[in-house]
């Protein structure tokens, strides 16, 4: 079958399927329950004890099948090594030792808590920028929607953009990467490899990240200003604050928390990153990062321990931050 | 010298809307002036053009003999306490307070003997260290207000600062800004408010500010007792001044009217012969009427009453089918309901009204 019908299809009965299911389930749920006769007002406070599961079943049944599995699948591999020709044998800690003393696993964490330093703060401050900058002018909100345009971009779209930006031709040909070609014209010298400079490259690879993510840090920031009172903007005026001021003094502060969230939401998907890397350099000239490597050993190397064992690493980093970003968040909306 | 002058003072927006015109008003150091009037006259706009948050697009503002139209608010010598406090959440009680000192690179010692001096006289001492968060709205309305002591400024402005509290705690801190500005007779104070109570009872003059521009300047009881026109008339006292239309019939020293309701009105305004036949609004404040048995200045039957215990209001229809005619009489008379009335007042205490201008004589 043609793959377009098949995918319309496949949307169609999902749809389709999630409406009848939650239509149908409340309308068993009430007819079981019934919200008439001589028990009506103890139906309808079991019913309203039952509904609320209803509603989170899907889910919940898909977070476990999806997501709880795959984690424990994940740990009992990352303790296991293959035999060829079928079967695992029990390695205990072996795996993660064998990860611990590779050079590789060690360049990919420098790189990672390279990008986790870099990039949440540089798209959540950039971001704050501009949410300030746009905030009274007649065309911000054309600038704020081209700054957010990015965010409809996948991560492998961005990354083939950002490499014909670095893209380099043979000395003398005309250069069609951005950077080379002013490079060339300013310098004067040859056109330059600029993914291939080990650790500056890594900050090639970033800037990919800080210009989607500046567009996310953007809207949220954007949307705290506006909730400042304006009166405490005009008092501080009053009281001699200068706009640097007004802006560190007063209005940071007050939306302290949201830049926390921002900034952790960030960090988060910053731990993840692999399309980027997987994309543009492949984690080669030192720019390995956790999640590529995970995949290079799992998918390449067909280690599956080694692969586990790093997906384990990176779920490790990952959960403190998103723990206390839930947390942050919550305390955000009360 | 006037602390601070306006000369013919206006405000338009985008170059059409009209919301000020032509304000011309002098303050006097330690005054403490009201502006009052309905919605939307423009009283808070006329307070953030003093205080610099909007532009003056006409006329020149004057502190203490220098023009203050382009100066950036901080350096106007004026401090302002906003309506919904505008403290700022992160900062404690303290640092509020400190905040504009340590903007201007004040020396320690000296912000923190600013502070204990506002803190004493607010009572803010046990709450230094608190965050707003954590104060009811009138402490932190009293920190709002220390924020504004703190800086010394030769002149306060305040937007509508009891708006946001409740009935009792408005009572409380509007006897509370009284007794500050007693503590503080040098300084000058702009007060804006809808609630003409708090204009009554705390302003040395009130600024009535009505179409656009002001409608009367005086001491409370000056626009109480001689209004200059009807909007001031049934601005100022509650319920409004009942106002009957009427012919004058008899001009001198005193004034006979004819009011169309029947009956007739003297006053002791004076007029003169060429006013004789003039169409004029005789103004007569509720609580100046009484019963009375000899010859009435207005016959009508009671349609309602609301006895509020210590005074009676009468809604009493206008034989003439105009507004009803509203009475305030001392005691409670809930018995009048349905019953014919005949009400009489005081010569002295009419107003006249031609096309909307007060015909009594201006003092001074």
């Amino acid at each position: 079958m043609n793959p377009v019908m098949l995918g319309l299809i496949t949307i169609v009965t999902g749809v389709v399927g999630c409406i009848g299911y939650f239509f149908l389930s409340n309308l068993i749920l009430d007819a079981v329950l019934p919200a008439r006769g001589p028990n009506a007002g103890r139906n309808i406070n079991r019913a309203n004890l039952i509904r609320p599961w209803l509603f989170l079943l899907p889910a919940l049944t898909a977070l476990s099948l999806y997501l709880a599995y795959p984690v424990i699948e994940t740990l009992r591999l990352s303790l296991l090594d293959r035999v060829q020709g079928g079967g695992y044998v029990w390695a205990g800690f072996d795996n993660y030792s064998q990860m611990l003393g590779e050079p590789k696993f060690w360049e990919a964490m420098r790189n990672n808590l390279l990008w986790l330093i870099v990039v949440p703060a540089a798209a959540t401050a950039l971001g704050l920028l501009v949410a300030q900058l746009t905030d009274r002018i007649a065309w911000g909100n054309i600038a704020k929607s081209l700054i957010f345009m990015p965010m409809a971009i996948s991560f492998v779209g961005a990354s083939v953009i950002w490499k014909l930006v670095y893209d380099a031709r043979p000395e003398g040909s005309d250069q069609i990467g951005v950077l080379n070609a002013l490079y060339v014209w300013m310098s004067g010298e040859g056109p330059q490899t600029w993914l291939t400079f080990p650790f500056w490259n890594n900050f090639f690879l970033m800037v990919v990240l800080i210009w989607i993510q500046t567009g996310f840090a953007m809207v949220i920031l954007s949307a705290a200003l506006r909730g400042i009172p304006e009166e405490t903007v005009e008092a501080a005026i009053l009281d001699g604050a200068n706009p640097f001021q007004v802006f560190f003094r007063i209005k940071v502060p007050q939306i302290k928390n949201t830049i926390l969230v921002v900034w952790t939401t960030i960090t988060v998907t910053v731990l993840k990153v692999f399309d980027i890397v997987f994309a543009m350099t492949n984690g080669q000239w030192e720019t390995q990062v956790l999640a590529n490597y995970m995949y290079d050993k799992m998918f390449r190397a067909n280690d599956w321990g080694v692969g586990s064992a790093a997906a384990m690493v990176v779920m490790l980093l990952v959960t403190p931050i998103l723990v206390w970003n839930v947390r942050n968040a919550r305390r955000e909306m009360r | 010298m006037a602390e601070l002058k306006l000369t013919n003072v206006a405000k338009t927006y985008a170059g059409s809307v009209d919301v000020l015109r032509d304000i011309n008003l002098d303050i006097a150091q330690g005054e403490l002036i009201v502006f009052v009037g309905p919605s939307g006259c423009g009283k808070s706009t006329l307070l953030r053009m003093i205080a610099g948050l909007e532009k003056i697009t006409g006329g020149t503002l004057e502190i203490e003999g220098d023009v203050m139209n382009d100066v950036p608010p901080a350096q106007r010598g004026i401090a302002m306490v906003f309506q919904s406090y505008a403290l700022y959440p992160h900062l404690t009680v303290r640092e509020n307070m400190a905040f504009a000192l340590k903007i201007a690179k004040k020396p320690k010692p000296e912000i923190d003997a600013a502070i204990e001096r506002a803190a004493k006289i607010l009572q803010l001492d046990d709450y230094l260290d608190r965050l707003p968060k954590a104060l009811s709205g009138g402490q932190r309305q009293r920190v709002a207000i220390g924020r504004s002591i703190v800086r010394d400024p030769k002149v306060y402005l305040f937007d509508e600062p009891l708006s946001n509290l409740d009935a009792a705690l408005r009572v409380a801190t509007r006897i509370e800004i009284a007794r500050l500005k007693e503590s503080m007779p040098d300084s000058t104070m702009i007060y804006v408010t809808h609630d003409q109570v708090e204009a009554m009872t705390l302003a040395s003059r009130i600024v009535v500010l009505a179409n656009k521009g002001i409608a009367q300047v005086g001491t409370p009881l000056e626009l109480y007792e001689t209004p200059e026109n009807e909007f001031v008339a049934q601005f100022i006292g509650s319920p409004a001044m009942n106002l009957l239309p009427g012919e004058i019939t008899a001009t001198g020293e005193t004034t006979t009217i004819a009011l169309e309701a029947g009956g007739s009105a003297v006053s002791t305004i004076p007029t003169q012969p060429s006013q004789q036949g003039l169409r004029v609004n005789v103004g007569v404040r509720p609580e100046d009427l009484v019963q009375t048995d000899g010859p009435p200045l207005f016959e009508g039957t009671v349609d309602f009453t609301e006895a509020l215990g210590e005074v009676t209001l009468l809604y009493v229809d206008r034989p003439d089918g105009g507004d009803q005619l509203i009475a305030k009489l001392p005691g409670i008379h809930k018995d009048l309901r349905g019953v014919a009335v005949k009400l009489a007042a005081d010569p002295a205490k009419l107003h006249l009204f031609a096309n909307g201008q007060s015909l009594r004589p201006k003092v001074g």
